[in-house]
């Protein structure tokens, strides 16, 4: 049924090659709408498929030819057309064109025009590569193509050495995961002789919770997870990713490639589910992370940045997720998260565009009036991601946050705390933004302008898609009928119950109780309102940082001691091995050893003394030797 | 017969060109020719093997039989492969010479194709003491090509790295000598006789030494390196694309048709020795590497890094190392021959490798920095490109043997990205220098070269499925597998 679907990645592929081998020849938006066309096409077929597998389709693996196959190894190229896959086709398809339409117009003025969409198309090739693959090498492949791919749009504007720093960092922290994802995928064929995800899955089935080499295999997918979706330790290159332009960061760096870690979790929720101390790890990962990049949200002043730790921040959380077994959750959280964070690093570029470049919100202000259209859109994102009702977010946090409940109330009471300061940072930033007057933007020489429809209309599209996106996950309580856990149900259901095997269901009091954040949601807003708002008066200076504030602000000073930590030990000991080691010892020795041989021969060629005699001495004292020699044998 | 060609077309038109005149254009002409020929005719018997496997296509000559040496060349699927890695560059290599500031073009090029004879002689042939002398002659070309056409010091740095495989050779044909007297019936030198010679493990140690050291020093294997680096950089880069692209792939060579056939019961205890030094040398070249401040020597200490995970896999002596081995022998030739191609186009514009006077090469030449890139990423083994396929096999084929050195050795994929894509961006990207504001981008002649080698870097990288099927049966023998 699904045999075409190879089409799906190979349209963008196409769109990257037409684009690269036309560089010079395209003009104009020629470029931006060719690679738009070449997401939108598989973005209509994913609604097929979608449909047709809502409808009851089985899921299916379409073999295309052998990749890396002898003697007792056997990789096929090979994709999974399933629920699962089908979901993420549609929000990277989906999302990916809006985004691609988006920058049409952000990107317009700018030279790099073709070589942007170029970029664009080959890392939707390599994000659908990721998820239809139906084993873990070919997602593998797409996993490190997509880090490619968001190596080469960080450092698009790579004039700037500090956009290709980032962009540097960004490719060595995602590689330093990846290394364990690659341990994880030779562990994976040595236990099960194969990379196949059915086989795999089908296998562990037989496999008793709590066993050593699964614990081993997932705690090692995780570290590239980690890489990948920017927890700690591996976070820092997200903030330092804001270098490449808006659009990228709202696909890459906020709805798609950053997701690919939960993805990669939930598909091998069957592996995971096996192993309680790498779930127990993931939560708590998650968890230091969501409250950490929050923390740091508040008090950063680029518009970006911000949006940065959120995303962070929002990850952590779809871990915490995927750590307790809410797997549906992680998975709703991080569809309903493309939708809102995608709308908003949108709306933060056309704020940015239509202010000329200007990221500090320090230096903004005032923006509700003249840019009204950027504004509402911004508010629906925030109200979203904030986890008010009746918007996406609060479904799907609902969903998260009712699993950490089931996993004690220590866990549930952070994550609020985490929704908190979502709901905080985002406030603090709209009314900066959009209310207070605290200063002239600084390129008041250009009108501050509204931007053009093909910008508006795709975050139109999306501000709709984060109203309604939740009501795929209403839960039973409030009416609904929770369809999205029904529609996954086929891959998770099992896993799920596993975990939750011994739980006590929740009374329907309790899960009403468990709404009760709301209320402090709202608070939290309003307090934002207050500080920044009501109590800034024009013109007034940084309020003193406390001690955490201070430490929140510098973002922990992370990079400055993997600074101290990692990159000049490894510098010293460069210059160490070269100069010392390499020069003093090895090469010395190797030179040593030629010129004692030049100095024996220089001197043993005095015993060829040409006397007769002398030879005929030695020949008689070795002959002599050789015997006795011989005798002690 | 037509392997025999395959061998003798570039030894007559290399003794052609010892004759000619010095003419730049005439003397490539003829070398070129010459080259595309013998890959002309390797792909005619990389046909006859695939058609049958089995029969592999041989060349046999009676005219040395008086000297009671055998003169059969053989291929199977370790000689296949390398056979068509050199027939593949030698055409580039020789097209990439821009022919500037050379004197005796004539002779260069005669030496050029005398190694390619060589060459295919070490690669092809199936008698031990062939073997041995096409060796030996594969160094005299590349000695006076060193010596006559490098840089500073070229002379005391070409003799050290001459005296260091002249020593390790010596001590391999002692050993040959030594087994040579044990094998059966009327001795003789041929590989399969060689084969059935039982050895005791006690003799075992001594031989696997001489051969080690002899294949180490070759490819080289860290601490036998230091030759290394200099001459890659003091050498004209036509010689260190020789060196680094085929060259020490003699010694990898070595190693799978002798180390590991014959010494299996030594192999057991010495193996782990010999991937704790490959893998040292992987960390050690790698860290060593992020510090390079020019060009060339960058990229030889990254040749270093990527060869140590191939004697890694190697002496793994699993299924799957050696297949990497097989196929990262391929890639990596080719990817590294791209590098220093690319490094000449830089060199021959700007005038210096010094990467910090470099930079905003890119926004000059956008169709320069699209192959490279390429190159760079199948050197830093991104999958879909040929380096992955390599290393992914190499470095699991180490994780059956030690998962934990699996554990270090792969850090090479992390320390790669660090130092090529530094060099990368401070000589690509920033904004354009002085050194760089007059930049070309490419030209046709330049496309000739660099196209072919991408086109390798994405099929093996995306389908490496044929290089792998002539690889198995080859694998198999090695490693007594039915």
């Amino acid at each position: 049924m699904f045999e075409h679907i190879w089409l799906v990645p190979l349209f963008p592929l196409f769109g990257f090659l037409l684009i690269a081998f036309n560089f010079r020849r395209f003009k104009g938006i020629t470029a931006g709408v060719v690679a738009s066309l070449m997401v939108l096409l598989p973005f209509l077929y994913s609604i097929i498929i979608f449909i047709k597998l809502s409808e009851g389709a089985v899921g299916q693996t379409v073999d295309l030819f052998n990749w890396i196959s002898f003697h007792n190894l056997s990789i096929q190229f090979s994709f999974l057309t399933d629920r699962l896959s089908a979901l993420m086709l549609l929000i990277v398809t989906g999302v990916g064109f809006l985004i691609h339409v988006y920058s049409i117009g952000y990107m317009k003025e700018d030279k790099g025009f073709n070589r942007f969409f170029s970029y664009m198309n080959l890392f939707v090739f390599f994000m659908l590569l990721l998820v239809l693959g139906s084993n873990f090498l070919i997602l593998f492949i797409g996993w490190e193509g997509v880090g490619l791919s968001s190596y080469l749009l960080i450092g698009f504007w790579f004039k700037n050495q500090d956009y290709n720093n980032a962009a540097k960092k960004a490719f060595i922290m995602n590689r330093i995961g990846d290394l364990g994802f690659l341990l994880a995928l030779f562990l994976l064929i040595q236990h099960f002789g194969t990379l196949d995800f059915a086989v795999i899955f089908a296998k562990s089935s037989a496999i008793p919770a709590g066993d050593i080499t699964i614990t081993f295999i997932t705690m090692l997918l995780f570290t590239g997870a980690i890489g990948k979706s920017a927890q700690i330790p591996l976070f820092t290159w997200l903030p330092d990713a804001m270098a490449g332009p808006t659009p990228v960061s709202a696909l890459i760096h906020a709805a798609t490639m950053v997701t690919a870690g939960i993805y990669m979790v939930a598909r091998s929720n069957v592996l995971f589910a096996l192993s309680p101390v790498t779930m127990m790890t993931i939560s708590v990962i998650g968890i230091i992370t969501a409250l950490m990049a929050g923390s740091i949200a508040i008090f950063q002043n680029d518009i970006k940045k911000i949006l940065a730790y959120s995303t962070v921040s929002q990850l952590g959380f779809m871990f915490v997720a995927l750590g307790t077994g809410a797997f549906t959750g992680a998975m709703f959280h991080l569809t309903t998260h493309a939708f809102f964070k995608a709308l908003l690093f949108l709306a933060a570029g056309s704020v940015i565009h239509a202010l000329n470049g200007e990221q500090d919100i320090r230096k903004m202000g005032g923006l509700k009036d003249k840019i009204p259209v950027t504004f509402w859109l911004f508010l629906i994102g925030s109200m979203a991601i904030s986890g008010l009702p009746p918007f996406a977010g609060f479904f799907s946090k609902d969903m998260i946050l009712l699993g950490a409940f089931h996993s004690g109330p220590v866990l549930w009471t952070l994550s609020v705390l985490a929704a908190l300061m979502t709901a905080f940072y985002m406030f603090r930033l709209l009314f900066v933004v959009f209310w207070s007057h605290a200063a002239k933007p600084e390129n008041s020489s250009h009108p501050v302008h509204e931007s053009p429809k093909s910008m508006t209309i795709p975050m139109s599209v999306l501000a709709v898609l984060s109203v309604f996106g939740g009501l795929f996950g209403v839960p039973h309580l409030l009416g609904g009928d929770e369809t999205i856990r029904t529609f996954l149900a086929p891959l998770f259901a099992s896993s799920e119950s596993v975990i939750s095997h011994g739980r006590e269901a929740l009374s329907e009091q309790t899960e009403l109780w468990l709404m009760a954040p709301v209320f402090l949601i709202l608070a939290v807003i309003y307090l934002a309102y207050v500080i920044h708002v009501r109590k800034r008066k024009i013109g007034q200076a940084e309020p003193e940082r406390s001690f955490f504030g201070n430490l929140a602000y510098h973002k922990f000073y992370v990079d400055e001691i993997y600074e101290a930590v990692v990159q000049k030990p490894v510098a010293g000991l460069s210059t160490f091995f070269h100069d010392v080691i390499e020069i003093k010892a090895i090469d010395r020795f190797v030179n040593q050893t030629g010129n004692l041989v030049v100095w024996v021969g220089k001197n043993i060629r005095y015993i060829q003394t040409g006397n007769v005699g002398a030879y005929l001495f030695f020949m008689v004292v070795s002959i002599i030797l050789i015997l006795f020699l011989n005798l002690l044998k | 017969m037509l392997t025999g060609l395959l061998i003798f077309i570039p030894l007559i038109f290399s003794l052609l060109l010892f004759a000619l005149k010095d003419h730049f254009v005439l003397n490539k002409k003829i070398a070129l020719t010459a080259s595309m020929l013998t890959f002309v005719i390797s792909v005619m018997v990389l046909m006859q093997y695939i058609a049958d496997p089995n029969g592999y296509p041989i060349y046999h000559s009676d005219f040395f039989h008086l000297l009671g040496i055998e003169f059969t060349l053989g291929m199977d699927g370790l000689s296949m492969l390398l056979v068509l890695l050199t027939t593949f560059l030698f055409p580039l290599i020789i097209y990439s010479g821009f022919g500037s500031g050379l004197e005796r073009r004539n002779s260069f090029y005669a030496l050029i194709l005398l190694m390619e004879f060589a060459l295919i002689g070490v690669f092809s042939t199936t008698d031990i003491l062939m073997f041995y002398i096409f060796w030996e002659i594969a160094l005299i070309p590349i000695f006076f090509v060193s010596i006559l056409w490098g840089g500073q010091n070229a002379r005391s740095i070409t003799f050290k790295f001459f005296m260091y495989t002249l020593v390790g050779g010596l001590l391999m044909l002692v050993a040959i000598v030594y087994i040579y007297v044990q094998t059966p019936g009327q001795h003789s030198f041929a590989f399969s006789d060689f084969y059935q010679v039982i050895l005791d493990p006690s003799e075992q140690k001594w031989l696997l030494l001489a051969f080690f050291l002899a294949f180490a020093i070759k490819m080289p294997i860290f601490p036998f390196h230091t030759w290394q680096p200099d001459l890659y950089f003091t050498a004209p880069v036509q010689g260190t694309m020789l060196l680094a692209g085929i060259m020490l792939k003699m010694g990898v060579y070595g190693v799978l048709r002798f180390v590991l056939p014959l010494f299996p019961d030594a192999m057991n205890d010495f193996s782990v020795y010999a991937i704790l030094l490959s893998v040292t040398g992987i960390v050690y070249a790698s860290i060593i590497a992020i510090r390079q401040s020019e060009l060339k020597r960058l990229i030889a200490y990254s040749s270093l890094a990527h060869v140590g995970l191939i004697a890694t896999g190697m002496f793994s002596r699993t299924f799957s190392g050696l297949e990497g081995a097989m196929i990262q022998m391929i890639s990596h030739g080719v990817n590294i021959v791209g590098l220093f191609f690319c490094y000449e186009i830089i060199v021959r514009r700007t005038k210096t490798g010094e990467i910090a006077s470099l930079g905003g090469i890119a926004t000059k030449a956008p169709v320069f920095a699209a192959f490279f890139m390429i190159i760079l990423l199948g050197s830093i083994s991104l999958p879909l490109t040929n380096g992955f396929v390599g290393e992914f096999l190499l470095l699991l084929g180490v994780f059956e043997f030690n998962s934990y050195l699996a554990a270090v050795a792969g850090l090479t994929i992390i320390l790669g990205a660090v130092y090529m894509l530094w060099m990368y961006q401070r000589t690509m990207y920033g904004e354009v220098r002085e050194t760089t504001a007059g930049f070309k981008d490419l030209t046709a002649w330049e496309l000739v070269v660099l196209i072919p080698i991408v086109v390798i870097i994405l099929w093996i990288g995306i389908y490496p499925q044929m290089f792998l099927g002539i690889a198995e049966p080859a694998v198999k023998n090695i490693l007594k597998i039915q």
